[in-house]
Formats: C-alpha cells, structure tokens, sequence
C-alpha cells in the first residue's frame, strides 16, 4: 500500500500551494530517507476546508542530514532532522 | 498641598484586564458566547473543560519514563506502542499517536513543532511560552546546538542530535537517559527527576542531590 518502504531516499516536491499544507518551506526540495511509514491518516489539507479528510493517505517520517539541509550548518556531520511527510509531498530520488 | 498628603506621585491607575484585542480572540468569545446561548454546552462545562485541561502538567510523562527506567518490559512495550503503554498506567494518552524517542549515548532527541504548536499535552500539559515562541521554533531546527547550548544543555560532538518537527499527526515524548548514582532510588523518587523539558528535549534528566 505504501509507495515508499522504510530505508528508501525520497524527495520532498518543491511546490509552493497557496492552500493549507503542512510541509514548511526549508523542507521543500530537499532529500532525505524514509525512517518509518506512519500508517494512513485523513488529510489536513483537506480537513482545513471543513471537508471529511477521506481517503487516508499515508504519513512518513523522513530522516534529512542538517548538513544537507543547511549549507552552513556548524553541528556535527551526523546531525539529523525528522519530519513527517504525507505521500503526495513525496517523489523517488 | 500639605504635610498631611505626602503621595502625590502615585501613578495613575492601570487598566485592569485588557479587552480581546485581535480579530480572532473576538471570534473566539463570540462564538463561545452563542455556543452556551444556544445550549450546545453550558458555562459551567466550559469551565468544567478549562480546569481539566490545565490540571494535567508533566507528571504525567515523569510517571511514564520512571516506570520505562525501572521495567525493561515496559520501555520496550513504552517504544513500540507509546499509546497503549500510556493507557497501562491508567494515564490518558490524548486524542493523538503518541511517539516515543529515546535518547541514548548515541542520540540526542528535540522535539519541535515549526508550524504551530504541536506538543504532547495529555503528558506534559500546556506547552511553555517559548515553545510556542516563534524563537525557538526557527532556531531549533537551524542550530539545535547553539538553542540547546542557551538551555544549558551542552550535546558532545560524538552524540547525534536528531530535532523531530512535529508537523502533522503524531506527537512526540523524549525518553530522557537515566541518570548515573540512581540505582537505589524508588519509581516515585526516579520520577522527580525527570522534567518537563527533559521530556521535550531541551534537558537531560536531573542528577539526584547528593546526601539524601
């Protein structure tokens, strides 16, 4: 049922929506790794304009490495973030 | 004028509860107000409602990680199913999936929510003022180092930091490290140690106080 399994390096699509979306802007674009699938959950973007939020889509957590994140970024190499990603936010990489 | 009136520079008085200033606070009680006069609930359930919700504060999380220190069984019952573990202990655990992150030697946990203010309230009650603070929530995710260094919690350079945005359905508790020196204590005294920002991320557990 899931597109992506654990382990799998995805993308994060790089589109600017004007509706509500829960994917913040410094994620967009970049590419991390699937560190879990979550299960299926009605949407919020769909829950935010009072519709019903079916179907479920399914939810990942995806692991990015600050370093790639940040260009910058003056933590330690192995410094990672997680975030959670619905399925249609997400491509192969 | 006289002796007899020696307060003269008193200042004037200050107003005393500042009225709904912004759009949303005023719909906020509109709709509050028309909700009881239409009889969907009462004053009194809202009330009712309010004192429940700020009756639960981060004791609740400190009787979780406790029993997760003392009961290998439950910790790993705790990781695989934050919810129902949290139900076993006769706590509620929300309306939410619940997430266990264990800190380790290896990991260091942060739990933020960038977008708003997603926080795990049925274990830790309301979120603190910085959380929601738009500070913390762009800093930690650019520089959790440098934020966690200002809490006073310095991260070794060998030890991943992993922040955890919190973004959509599921809510996050840290499982901080048991402290050294605490094999003697009781479930009850290991909880003491445990605090609210040790639970988000921001701390580690307290050390026991020597000489008890």
């Amino acid at each position: 049922m899931a597109r992506f399994a654990a382990g799998r390096r995805v993308r994060i699509s790089d589109r600017n929506e004007v509706r509500h979306h829960r994917v913040p802007a410094y994620v967009k674009g970049r590419t991390g790794v699937v560190e879990r699938v979550c299960g299926a959950y009605d949407q919020p973007e769909l829950i935010a304009y009072s519709n019903s939020g079916e179907p479920p889509q399914t939810l990942y957590r995806v692991r990015l490495k600050q370093k790639e994140l940040w260009s910058d970024y003056d933590g330690a190499p192995a410094d990672t973030l997680e975030i959670e990603i619905f399925e249609h936010w997400l491509e192969p990489a | 004028m006289s002796a007899k009136h020696s307060h003269t520079h008193r200042s004037p008085p200050q107003p005393d509860h500042p009225e709904p200033s912004s759009h949303y606070e005023l719909l906020g009680v509109a709709l509050n107000e028309l909700l009881i006069e239409k009889g969907v609930y009462t004053a009194e359930e809202m009330r009712e409602a309010i004192e429940r919700i700020e009756s639960i504060d981060s004791s609740h999380g400190a009787r979780v990680v406790a029993r997760a220190w003392t009961d290998p069984q439950y910790k790993a019952e705790l990781l695989a199913d934050g919810y129902a573990a949290v139900e076993k202990l006769g706590l509620n655990p929300g309306y939410t999936e619940l997430t266990i992150l264990e800190n380790t030697s290896q990991v260091h946990n942060v739990v933020v929510c960038t977008l708003c203010s997603c926080y795990p309230r049925s274990m830790l009650g309301r979120p603190p003022v910085w959380y929601k603070s738009k500070a913390y929530r762009s800093r930690v995710v650019r520089e959790p180092r440098a934020v966690l260094k200002e809490f006073g919690t310095e991260v070794p350079d060998g030890v991943e930091v992993r922040v955890h945005d919190s973004t959509a359905e599921l809510r996050y508790l840290v499982l901080p490290r048991r402290p050294a020196n605490t094999e003697g204590l009781s479930e009850e005294e290991l909880a003491e140690l445990v605090t609210r920002d040790s639970m988000i991320g921001t701390a580690f557990a307290r050390e026991p106080s020597g000489g008890s």
